[in-house]
């Protein structure tokens, strides 16, 4: 079973959101996407100044396997790319839920529409996860 | 490979599993007004006998023209064994093999034309090849489009003494995904003056091409063009002569930093001129920019038991793993020529290669010496050419190149068309191919020619 942190929210396409103190949010992938790709041999995140909507494909994880997209779980402007994962993309592996953030955004309106821990752990058990 | 016929049984048979009557109810789903009949122009299948017939015919109608004409496809010698090797049946394909490790071979002769290619153009990596320079060109474009993340705004500064034929294709290649070439005119000499590019600082400019030498054959202020654009976060794509690459200094050092991407076309390193092609394309950049970069590319690796081996790498940027997200529609490259290529780079070694191309370059200077001795020819440009050069006549060129075809010579490219801002201007070339005797010949056919064309 894959680790699903309980004070973090999620998406039905694996990512994860955190909530930080000065009203921004904080974007990665959960462990389970970590692991279902393998290791990460290259990640591009968007840049500083971005605007992002819902769904909208912002940033590539690549593993030896595949390469895919990671979606914005909100809408909102990028206030950071994490600048540690162009030299070491394997922190995803490592700390999917830490170290390995993908981005942070400033959202343009309350967030909405995020599973629970709760839910995405019942998303994961439908996948067969 | 073994040769599997398909007996009408086995026709059946298929037919027959899949629950269809007949071949042609595979098709019924294409409506009968859009299937065509025959081909308009295109005449009734001939058997074997009379194809045989009429290609020797036509191959009688060939002549043996003293060439002077460059402009993008360039005569030179080819040593013999680089196509009696190449036509092995080892190597005769035009393809990287599906389940390519299993062509270890194919693959380390990738590997290895990757390794020449890059060294030539001083950059670090370089894919398995294009299809020919002037896609190689839209490619480049597409792809600086995709790196250069401080520009949004697609535009890319084409000077105009780039190939015009490169500038066409890669404004209908890539014009489709919202990319817009901006033409710099040249201003004079025939090269881009950085005046000129002057206008554009302080604009978004995604990249700038600059080719090398240009399509005049003169050569370009690269290093001073290459700083101002990287000064401005401007890509700079560089197209160039691989084999001009022996002497000149390569795109990998131009400039305080060197070039983004370098492009070229191929064809001068051992493939023959052959109506236009086919030819073969080649790219290379800088490993930052690796994932960026569309095609095939060859890696080494080893094994389980640590023993070297061939592997196509970095597939996750392509169509079969990527969908409509992959860098490019590119997922093959042009195998057979790039066979040739490796193998007349090898036998050449960087020595010969800088031997043809010093020769070339002699033997165009001589060229225009012995041409604008004559009245009514002198030469367009002044500075430094590699083995190009642009001549000026005082009449019309294309009916002296008439005169001159008729006695046996190609006498270069009328360029009245893409430029008749030059007036009667004429690019010739000369590379290792010819003597001081056909330079004679020319210039003695010329001379006629002028005074024929002065008499009428």
């Amino acid at each position: 079973m894959s680790n699903v942190p309980a004070d973090l929210k999620y998406t039905q396409s694996h990512e994860w959101v955190r909530g930080l103190p000065d009203g921004t949010v904080e974007i990665g992938i959960t462990d389970h996407a970590q692991h279902a790709l393998g290791d990460l041999v290259f990640v591009d995140v968007p840049e500083a100044g971005r605007k992002v909507t819902v769904g909208e494909a912002c940033a590539v994880v690549e593993s030896v396997k595949a390469a895919s997209d990671v979606y914005s779980p909100v809408a909102g402007e990028v206030i950071a790319g994490n600048p540690d994962l162009a030299g070491k993309p394997e922190t995803i592996n490592e700390d999917p839920f830490g170290r390995g953030w993908l981005m942070r955004v400033r959202p343009s309106s309350t967030v909405t529409g995020l599973l629970s821990a709760k839910e995405y752990e019942a998303v994961l058990a439908e996948e067969g996860a | 490979m073994a040769f599997i016929p398909h007996t009408e049984a086995d026709v059946k048979e298929m037919l027959a599993a899949i629950g269809v009557k007949s071949i042609e109810q595979l098709f019924e789903e294409i409506p009968a007004n859009l299937r065509v009949k025959s081909l308009a122009g295109v005449p009734d299948a001939l058997n074997e006998m009379q194809i045989g017939r009429l290609m020797s015919e036509r191959a009688r109608m060939d002549g043996r023209p003293l060439n002077f004409i460059g402009a993008g496809a360039y005569e030179h010698h080819i040593p013999a064994a680089v196509w009696a090797i190449t036509t092995r049946g080892e190597f005769y394909s035009a393809y990287t093999p599906y389940q390519a490790e299993a062509s270890q071979g194919t693959l380390q002769l990738l590997y290895e034309y990757q390794t020449m290619i890059a060294s030539l153009t001083g950059l670090a990596v370089s894919n398995a090849s294009l299809y020919d320079g002037a896609s190689a060109l839209a490619e480049a474009s597409l792809m600086a489009v995709r790196a250069n993340r401080k520009s949004k705004s697609q535009r890319i500064l084409v000077p105009t003494t780039i190939h015009p034929n490169y500038r066409k294709v890669a404004a209908a290649t890539a014009a489709g995904q919202g990319l817009r070439f901006e033409e710099v005119p040249f201003v004079s000499h025939g090269r881009v003056s950085i005046e000129s590019l002057a206008q554009y600082d302080g604009q978004d400019i995604t990249a700038i091409a600059l080719q090398q030498p240009n399509f005049f054959g003169a050569l370009e202020d690269v290093d001073a063009i290459t700083d101002w654009a990287r000064a401005r976060n401007i890509f700079v794509i560089a197209i160039v002569n691989p084999i001009s690459l022996a002497l000149l200094k390569p795109p990998g050092e131009w400039g305080g930093g060197g070039v983004d991407i370098a492009i070229g076309e191929g064809q001068p390193l051992g493939v023959p001129l052959s109506c236009g092609g086919p030819y073969f394309g080649f790219i290379t950049t800088r490993m930052e920019h690796v994932r960026q970069m569309p095609g095939r590319i060859v890696g080494r690796t080893v094994d389980l038991s640590g023993k070297q081996g061939f592997t196509l790498t970095l597939q996750a940027r392509e169509q079969h793993i990527r969908r409509a997200k992959a860098t490019s529609n590119i997922c093959t490259n042009q195998g057979l020529l790039v066979t040739a290529a490796t193998i007349y780079m090898s036998i050449m070694g960087p020595q010969g290669l800088e031997r043809v191309a010093a020769a070339s370059h002699a033997r165009t200077r001589e060229l225009i010496a012995a041409l604008t001795r004559i009245k009514g020819v002198r030469a367009a440009f002044e500075g430094p050419h590699f083995h190009e050069a642009v001549l000026l006549l005082d009449r019309p060129v294309a009916p002296v190149l008439q005169m001159l075809a008729s006695g046996g010579i190609l006498g270069g490219l009328d360029l009245s068309g893409d430029y008749p801002e030059l007036g009667n201007a004429l690019l010739v070339c000369a590379t290792e191919t010819k003597t001081s005797a056909d330079i004679d010949s020319y210039a003695n056919a010329l001379s006629d020619a002028m005074k024929a064309a002065r008499a009428a």
